[in-house]
């Protein structure tokens, strides 16, 4: 049977995605523009007796994430830039816990309330940590909405194999836009494994009981879970990387970009093929981890690059570190809300070029 | 095949279940497609605008900054159609509400009078669909011989009695720019 393509918006497949994935329980707050998100999980987390809770505010629910999490329910919350910013302290305390859980950001412009309308100035906070203390969480960055729907699937199994929270940086034209999707397999949450450890069932699984706390007062000990919690992050940067080149092999200008600003640029790729011009597109699709390595290759082939971010440079700056001196790096960004057409990003390509 | 379409027009006049409806018909025919509306917070009235793009391969950027064809709902889209619509691209004018053409002489404007065609089906709110009748009929994008079943999943089921009268309204657009 062929597999059935429904026409979705980017956030109900998020939202189906994470019902398929098994998600136990979702909770979350209303924010333009991912309210169809809420709305969605509202409607079918509920039809199929799961957890859902409109809290109070996005503090509340990423709080009650945690507690969900504690259980080994696969648990997420999503928002949009100023509520992830909220959602920060929990999910410092997620990280120190070794939690897992899914976070997801359908970015807007700021910084403040800002604008309801797509942006990416959500990349600093998403991929230093963006809560107090020494963590990071894994970053998945989808350009449509079959992407969006595969790694939302995809973030519940990775984020409890690493125990790390993982944030979907999505964007409001993603979570507004429609487009084919097909869905992934349904899970049934029962099926999923109980894990040791979480708090509850110790009896049944014949082991101590858990105590789940991110609170450590003595210096020592803190310092050591710290140092094995990064350990697990070098794990990750080997393991779970994972980057889409098009054209790259023969580009004299790569465009470094992500989510939107990649689907953009590869329109202004084809432009610039059209005319001749050898330019190639490097999407980073974990944006933590960060393909340093590879980017590091490509400018020892003699790549220049173009970074394309809605944002005044965020990116860019991990693009600068990746290599190091070794190639010059160019940014071209729009940012408030606005998102670079094709034709503005291929003139910049062709004014660099020189054509 | 890929046409990229921007719509616009103003809030009621359909103009989102218009784009909504084109993308349905072309994922029936086989194609890829975008859909991403911009509308106000408004509940009637202010601007309501889509891109669309419907195509045989990957889709790359989701925004219609150099429309193939644009679909002119209203006088006042006008101007945005002016400034949207590429070189040499097609114009699809209501006119039954715009008086004025598009001042695009490079451009090629087919002029079709939905709301008085809908008038004469017996409801204006079918405006929009011989609208997208005409844009079928003249880019050649789509068919648009699949209504019937994708109808039936967009309305509840009160209102599947408006679907012959919709298909009718496609059926009219068509002819309109035969």
């Amino acid at each position: 049977m062929a597999e059935e393509i429904r026409l979705m918006k980017g956030n109900e497949a998020i939202g189906e995605a994470a019902v398929r994935a098994g998600c136990r329980a979702y909770f979350g707050y209303p924010i333009t523009p991912q309210n169809e998100l809420t709305a969605y999980m509202a409607k079918h987390m509920l039809a199929k007796g799961r957890i859902f809770i409109q809290a109070e505010s996005e503090v509340a629910a990423i709080n009650m994430v945690y507690g969900a999490s504690s259980t080994g329910a696969r648990a997420m919350t999503s928002s949009s830039s100023p509520g992830v910013s909220l959602k920060q302290e929990g999910i410092s305390y997620l990280c120190g816990a070794d939690l897992p859980a899914v976070i997801v950001n359908v970015a807007r412009s700021g910084p403040g309330l800002g604008g309801i309308s797509p942006s990416q100035g959500d990349y600093f906070q998403a991929t230093r940590g963006g809560g107090h203390g020494d963590y990071y969480t894994i970053v998945l960055a989808p350009k449509g909405v079959q992407d969006a729907a595969d790694l939302t699937y995809e973030a519940f199994s990775i984020s409890e194999k690493w125990r790390v929270p993982v944030l979907v940086l999505a964007d409001g034209l993603i979570g507004q836009m429609m487009e084919g999707v097909v869905l992934p397999e349904p899970i049934d949450p029962a099926t999923l494994p109980r894990w040791q450890w979480a708090v509850g069932h110790s009896v049944e699984m014949g082991r101590p009981y858990n105590h789940v706390s991110s609170i450590n007062l003595v210096p020592d000990e803190l310092e050591a879970a710290n140092r094995k919690r990064f350990a697990r992050y070098g794990q990750i940067k080997k393991e779970l990387l994972r980057y889409e080149e098009i054209e790259v092999e023969d580009a004299d200008v790569v465009f470094v970009a992500y989510g939107t600003s990649a689907r953009v640029s590869h329109g202004a790729l084809e432009m610039a093929r059209a005319k001749g011009m050898k330019v190639g597109l490097f999407r980073p699709v974990t944006l933590w981890p960060f393909p340093y390595a590879r980017l590091l290759e490509l400018a020892e082939k003699g790549k220049r690059f173009l970074c394309v971010e809605m944002s005044m440079g965020q990116m860019v700056e991990d693009v600068r570190l990746a290599v190091n001196g070794k190639a010059p790096v160019y940014f071209y960004g729009r940012c408030g809300g606005n998102i670079p057409s094709q034709e503005e990003v291929f003139a910049e390509v062709a004014r660099l070029m020189g054509k | 095949m890929t046409e990229k379409t921007f719509m616009a027009g103003f809030g009621g006049q359909g103009i989102i279940s218009l784009g909504q409806l084109w993308v349905y018909s072309a994922m029936k025919e086989g194609l890829k497609v975008t859909f991403f509306p911009f509308y106000g917070a408004e509940k009637r009235g202010g601007i309501a605008r889509a891109s669309v793009i419907v195509s045989d391969s990957e889709i790359k950027s989701p925004l219609v900054t150099s429309a193939d064809s644009v679909v002119v709902m209203n006088q006042d889209s006008v101007e945005i159609a002016e400034k949207v619509c590429k070189e040499g691209g097609t114009i699809f004018v209501n006119s039954s509400l715009v008086k004025t053409d598009p001042a695009r002489p490079d451009a090629k404007i087919v002029h079709v009078p939905c709301n008085d065609i809908a008038l004469k089906l017996g409801d204006v709110r079918i405006a929009n669909m011989v609208m997208m009748g005409a844009l079928g009929k003249v880019t050649g994008a789509l068919k648009l011989d699949k209504l019937e079943s994708i109808l039936k999943g967009f309305f509840p089921a009160s209102k599947h009695s408006l679907i012959s009268l919709n298909i009718a309204a496609v059926e009219e657009g068509k002819k309109a720019v035969s």
